[in-house]
């Protein structure tokens, strides 16, 4: 089809949105964090449960509305996210979420696809900076 | 054109000036129902722009030399015609070129606003409203104290004009209504809102951005004080928009943007503003935009603006039935039979709208999915966002089978 439709929703596309894995919420979130495209109206929250180190990801949720690319989306990186480091979160880019997704995605449509991607790693980036923050003004107080 | 006196549109004839509805795309026909975002640009707009700049481009009001010359009078003159496109009998003072209606909503709200309103006054809009106006005036309203109401929605996506009443009172400074709705198609009875507002000493401002291409609009009939709209939904190009206002209102505001162009008289200390509707035209203006716009104005005047709000209707009462008869297709504002403007937004149980949208592109089908800049409304409908097809005077009833054919296989896929 070349001009970038249909092709994007392959079976395990459909399947990811019509059965999303790991969907709903974490208690024991180490940290949760929202973010919306307002391109599609697309809303994803996800709760990320580390290890004790706050090294490893050992599980993640997610939950939301929005289009079937933004959500199979979510979907497949809670699975892909279990057991990877934070570090490696942190290294994600957009490549690797098409990769994920096994099909070209067209040009208007990427933000849909990271959306997730962005979701989990804004929410590191603000946990892991409020912790830095904290750590540096308790120093500070002493 | 030499369009017969018949009330139809010689689609076919028409199209032919639309050489980008020929386009395909891996072997189909471009289906283009995304007019309510943009319009396409006929021939003779288009030779008007390439004919602008083989032939007179120049900067307006500052040379002396024959281009200048020619070029600001083709500039001024364009005022005019699109003062009388509109039925504003005082001519080019009432006429700004700005960028789109977005700015023109801007300029009254900066200009007028900002001065006028303080803590006790109200600024009364619809829930209806395109975010242009909607959030321009919530931002002036939260510095400047007043206070933003809105006139509900019935569930048939009219105005509840008792509503519209209880909220308008003597404290209200400005109306501000869209005219026709570019998520409802909900056509407002503006003129009785600019009664109402006028009872109350307010001022009645009409967003024009869909029923000045698409309707005969008259802002002496409905009595606006102000009327914004943008060249390229009515066939124009892009970066040239339209504030109507009365004259003596203009005359009265301030600036709105300072510089060059605008000025009368300029010291050191101080400066004095230039006559209408140079005032609000700071910097080089939209030259040959303003020109090809008056060409636009031209174009549609040929073809008839009610033959055009005709036509209009037809395809949208057609692809509401169409869309209505699937049993799966949520369609938003008035219901078929009440006349509305040329587009219907709708969902597709089970299909994200921007899915839909990809989907549709397959069948080279060319909608608009999203919010369309009314956030509040969307929310109101309790959806997200929503697909819209939106008509113009080149669109036919087989394209909207065309639309309702590739819904089709969009139900297909996700089933």
């Amino acid at each position: 089809m070349g001009i970038g439709g249909s092709d994007m929703y392959r079976q395990q596309i459909l399947d990811h949105y019509k059965n999303p894995r790991n969907y709903g919420e974490l208690e024991d979130a180490t940290f949760t964090h929202v973010g919306e495209n307002p391109m599609c109206g697309d809303e994803i929250t996800m709760d990320v449960v580390l290890d004790d180190e706050e090294e490893v990801i050992e599980r993640v949720a997610f939950r939301g509305d929005g289009c079937a690319i933004s959500q199979a989306s979510a979907s497949m990186l809670t699975q892909k996210l279990q057991g990877m480091t934070v570090e490696e979160l942190a290294e994600l880019d957009r490549d690797d979420v098409v990769d994920m997704l096994g099909v070209d995605i067209s040009p208007m449509r990427i933000k849909c696809a990271v959306l997730a991607e962005k979701v989990a790693q804004d929410g590191a980036d603000i946990y892991f900076g409020e912790k830095d923050l904290d750590k540096s003004s308790t120093e500070a107080d002493e | 054109m030499g369009h017969s006196e018949s009330t139809l549109l010689d689609v076919e004839r028409i199209r032919e000036d639309f050489p980008i509805l020929q386009r395909e795309f891996d072997g189909q026909r471009l289906v283009y129902l995304d007019n309510g975002a943009t319009s396409q640009t006929p021939e003779p707009v288009v030779e008007c722009i390439a004919d602008y700049y083989r032939t007179t481009n120049a900067n307006v009001h500052r040379g002396l030399h024959q281009l200048s010359q020619e070029a600001s009078i083709a500039y001024e003159e364009a005022h005019d015609r699109v003062a009388e496109f509109v039925g504003a009998s005082g001519g080019r003072e009432e006429i700004v070129f700005t960028k789109n209606t977005t700015e023109s909503e801007n300029l009254v709200a900066y200009a007028w606003g900002l001065n006028e309103l303080g803590p006790e006054d109200e600024v009364v809009l619809t829930e209806m409203e395109h975010h242009a106006s909607l959030v321009t005036w919530q931002q002036i309203a939260k510095r400047t104290g007043a206070t933003c109401k809105y006139i509900r929605i019935e569930d048939d996506g009219t105005l509840d004009m008792d509503h519209a009443r209880e909220c308008i009172t003597d404290d209200t400074q400005m109306v501000s209504a869209v005219h026709v709705s570019n998520t409802l198609g909900t056509i407002n009875p503006v003129s009785e809102l600019a009664d109402i507002a006028h009872d109350h000493g307010a001022y009645m401002f009409v967003d024009g951005a869909q029923s000045v291409p698409t309707r005969p609009v008259d802002v002496e009939a409905i009595d606006a004080d102000f009327l914004a709209f943008s060249g390229h939904k009515m066939m124009g190009p892009t970066g040239i928009g339209v504030l109507y206002g009365k004259k003596h209102i203009l005359a009265e505001m301030e600036p709105y943007l300072y510089g060059g162009e605008m000025i009368k008289k300029v010291t050191y200390e101080d400066a004095t503003w230039n006559d209408l509707p140079w005032k609000f035209e700071a910097g080089t203006p939209p030259i040959c935009q303003g020109i090809a716009l008056a060409e636009a104005c031209d174009y549609l005047d040929d073809i008839g603006m009610d033959r055009v709000r005709r036509h209009e209707n037809d395809l949208a009462q057609y692809a509401l039935e169409q869309l209505e008869a699937t049993g799966d297709v949520e369609t938003y504002g008035p219901p078929a039979g009440t006349e509305r403007g040329g587009l219907v937004a709708f969902n597709l149980e089970s299909v994200h709208a921007h899915d839909l949208s990809s989907i549709l592109n397959d069948s080279a089908v060319a909608i608009r999915a999203g919010d369309h800049c009314t956030q509040p409304l969307h929310d109101k409908l309790g959806v997200a966002a929503s697909a819209r097809a939106s008509f113009y005077v080149y669109n036919t009833r087989e394209e909207v089978d065309k639309l309702v054919a590739a819904i089709d296989d969009a139900r297909q896929l996700f089933a």
